[in-house]
C-alpha cells in the first residue's frame, strides 16, 4: 500500500485542577514522554516542512498567514538528496521540552495546546493501526512518568470535542503521485470522506459546534467542517485540505492532509478509515471516471447530513441529479475498488468494508463489535433505558450523565471504549504484544526504520530528526552539522546511516 | 430537513433503540457488570465533570 500514517491530537486536563493551563500541561508531558524513553535528546529538525504552500500552486504570503499556520522555522530551503552541511543553530531553537523523536519513528510533541502523536510512516492499513495503538499505550506511559515525577494527575482523552466549541484534530496522512491534478483529486476524494463516517465514525452526544441541541450524531467532527476545499486546519475547518507539505520530494509526490476524520478508540475504524480512503486514492491517480458520477451537489452540508442520519437512509442529492444515500454511494466505491486491489492486504480492506457496509444496511447493531459510533450508541442507549423516567421515556439526551459518558468514553486507559475492549465486547486487530513492540520498534519498510533506529541507537551524535532529515552532530570541531536528506519515505536503508548504526 | 424527524420535531428521541445483542452472549455478564459501574459512576458529579471539561482548539 502507498505511505500512510496517522496525528493524534489528545484531550488534556488536570482532574484536580481543570482549569490548569494546557499547554504547560503538555510540555511537561513531552517532557515525561522523554525521561521515560530514556532520556531522549535529539531535537525536531523542521526542515522540509511548509505549511505555507497549497496544492493548488499558489504560496501564502507569510505576511498573511495567521500565526497558527506558522508551524515551520523560517529557514526552509529545497535541498537536494543526499548530505548537506548546516550552520549550527542557536539553542533558544526548538527548546528541548517541545519535542520528542521517538525510538518507534513517532513524533510526540506539543501542538498548540494539545499534546500530538504523530505516528510513523507505515505501507499497510493494519500497521497504521497498530502504531496507532502504540501511541495511545506512549501517551499513557507518558502520563504515569508524568505523576510520578510532578506529584500530580494529567488525564488525556481520545475525542475531538469539548462540547463547547473546541474542536482539535485527528489527521491522516497519504502519500500521492505529484502527477495528479489536485482539483480532480479533490472533486474525487470529497464523496468518499463525507460518507465514510457510516463506518469510522466515533459517535457524539450534542449537535451543533457548541453542543446547543440535544441529540446524537455518527461524527464528532461533521459540526466543525465548513468548506470544500482550503488550506487552514483551525478555522474555516475543509473537507479536502489543501497544505502541500510532501516531507518527500516535491518533484514525485504529494502528501494528502486529511482533517476530517474523528480519533477512534476502536481499531476497525482506523483500520478502514486508512484502508478504503488508500484504495479510493489508487482509483483517483488512475483517472478513474467511474467517480465523476457520485459527485455530491452539497458536500458541506451533506456531511451533517449524513452525521445526523443514525438510520443510514436518507438521500443526498449529486451533481448528476441523481440521488443516493451514504450508504450507496459507499458500495458504489467499493465496487470501483475491487479493480485496484494490488496485494493480500488491500483484499482484506475490501472484504471487511464489504462486511461492514452489508451489516450496516440490514441493522446498524449488527456492527457494534466494529463501528465505533454504534458501539458508543448502544452502550448509551442501555444508560438511556436503564435510567428511564417514571412515565417510561428514556433518558434526554441532554442529560448531563450521558454528555460525561461520551467524554469518559475516549478516557487513555480505562475510557469506556477501552474497557469493552478488555471485555471481549469489541473487535480488535492488534494483540497487546505486537502493540509493546510497536511502542519501541519502527515499521521496517519505510524511513521510519532509520529515524527510530539512529535516535534510539545513536543519541551521542544525533542533533534532530525530521520526517525528510536526520541531522548528525559528529564532529564538534568543524563547526557544521550534517543533514542526511531522506526524500524517498519508502527508502528504509541509507549508507552512511546504516553503517553509524552498525558501529 | 434531515436534522428533524418525521412529526417534526428536533432529533432527540429519534435513535433507534438498541436490541439485545445476539452475537454476542458470552460477554452479555462483562457487558452488564460494566454498565452497573458506568451508571454508578455517572450518578454523581456527572454535571461538573462535563462542566469542567474544557479544551483548547487544536490543529
Amino acid at each position: 500500500m502507498r505511505i500512510v500514517g496517522i496525528e493524534t491530537e489528545y484531550g488534556i486536563t488536570d482532574p484536580d485542577d481543570p482549569r490548569a493551563n494546557a499547554i504547560l500541561l503538555a510540555s511537561r508531558l513531552v517532557s515525561a514522554c522523554r525521561a521515560e524513553l530514556g532520556d531522549l535528546s535529539a531535537r525536531w529538525d523542521y526542515g522540509g516542512e511548509d505549511p505555507l504552500q497549497d496544492q493548488r500552486g499558489m504560496r501564502r504570503d507569510r505576511r498573511y498567514a495567521t500565526a497558527d499556520l506558522l508551524t515551520d522555522a523560517p529557514e526552509y530551503s529545497e535541498a537536494e538528496r543526499g548530505i548537506t552541511l548546516r550552520r549550527r543553530r542557536g539553542s533558544w531553537e526548538d527548546p528541548a521540552h517541545l519535542n520528542a523523536v521517538l525510538p518507534n519513528g513517532a513524533r510526540f510533541y506539543v501542538d498548540h495546546a494539545h499534546p500530538e502523536y504523530s505516528g510513523p510512516e507505515v505501507r499497510s492499513a493494519h500497521d497504521a493501526v497498530l502504531w496507532d495503538v502504540a501511541g495511545d499505550r506512549i501517551a499513557l506511559a507518558a502520563a504515569a512518568r508524568y505523576e510520578a515525577i510532578e506529584g500530580e494527575r494529567v488525564t488525556l482523552y481520545k475525542n475531538n470535542v469539548d462540547g463547547k466549541g473546541a474542536s482539535y484534530g485527528t489527521h491522516e496522512n497519504f502519500l500521492v503521485r505529484r502527477d495528479v491534478d489536485f482539483d480532480a483529486l479533490a472533486s474525487r476524494l470529497t464523496a468518499h470522506l463525507a460518507t465514510r463516517q457510516v463506518y469510522t465514525g466515533a459517535g457524539r452526544v450534542g449537535l451543533g459546534a457548541h453542543g446547543e441541541d440535544a441529540g446524537f450524531q455518527i461524527s464528532q467532527r461533521a459540526d466543525y467542517i465548513e468548506t470544500e476545499v482550503g488550506l487552514e486546519t483551525t478555522l474555516r475547518r475543509p473537507i479536502v485540505n489543501t497544505r502541500d507539505e510532501p516531507h518527500a520530494s516535491r518533484q514525485r509526490w504529494r502528501r494528502l492532509h486529511v482533517i476530517i476524520g474523528d480519533a477512534n478508540c476502536l481499531e476497525v475504524p482506523t483500520y478502514l478509515k486508512i484502508g478504503t480512503t488508500a484504495l479510493v486514492l489508487a482509483a483517483i491517480e488512475a483517472e478513474d471516471e467511474r467517480l465523476d458520477a457520485l459527485v455530491l451537489a452539497d458536500p458541506v452540508g451533506d456531511v451533517r447530513t449524513v452525521s445526523r442520519d443514525l438510520a443510514l437512509e436518507t438521500s443526498l442529492a449529486l451533481a448528476s441529479g441523481e440521488t443516493a444515500t451514504a450508504l450507496e454511494i459507499q458500495r458504489a466505491l467499493l465496487e470501483i475498488c475491487r479493480d485496484y486491489a494490488r496485494d493480500g492486504d488491500d483484499a482484506l480492506v475490501l472484504a471487511r468494508w464489504e462486511s461492514v457496509l452489508d451489516r450496516l444496511g440490514r441493522d446498524i447493531f449488527e456492527a457494534a463489535r466494529e463501528v465505533e459510533w454504534v458501539a458508543k450508541l448502544q452502550l448509551l442507549g442501555r444508560l438511556r433505558t436503564k435510567n428511564a423516567g417514571p412515565d417510561g421515556r428514556p433518558l434526554p439526551w441532554d442529560d448531563a450523565r450521558l454528555a460525561a459518558a461520551d467524554v469518559q468514553w475516549s478516557r487513555l486507559g480505562d475510557g469506556f471504549a477501552f474497557r469493552l475492549a478488555a471485555a471481549g465486547a469489541v473487535e480488535r486487530l492488534t494483540t497487546d504484544e505486537a502493540v509493546a513492540q510497536a511502542e519501541t520498534n519502527a515499521p521496517q519498510d519505510t524511513r521510519a526504520r532509520l529515524r527510530g533506529a539512529i535516535v534510539a541507537g545513536r543519541p551521542d551524535i544525533v542533533d534532530a530528526a525530521g520526517w525528510s532529515t536526520v541531522v548528525l552532530d559528529r564532529d564538534a570541531d568543524h563547526g557544521n552539522l550534517e543533514v542526511v536528506h531522506l526524500y524517498d519515505p519508502h527508502e528504509a536503508s541509507h549508507p552512511l546511516l546504516d553503517s553509524l548504526l552498525r558501529g | 430537513m434531515p436534522q428533524v424527524n418525521a412529526s417534526g420535531q428536533p432529533y432527540e428521541d429519534d435513535a433507534p433503540e438498541p436490541a439485545a445483542a445476539p452475537a454476542q452472549q458470552a460477554s452479555t455478564d462483562a457487558l452488564d457488570d460494566l454498565l452497573d459501574e458506568i451508571d454508578g459512576s455517572l450518578q454523581t458529579n456527572a454535571e461538573q465533570f462535563v462542566r469542567s471539561f474544557v479544551q483548547k482548539g487544536g490543529e
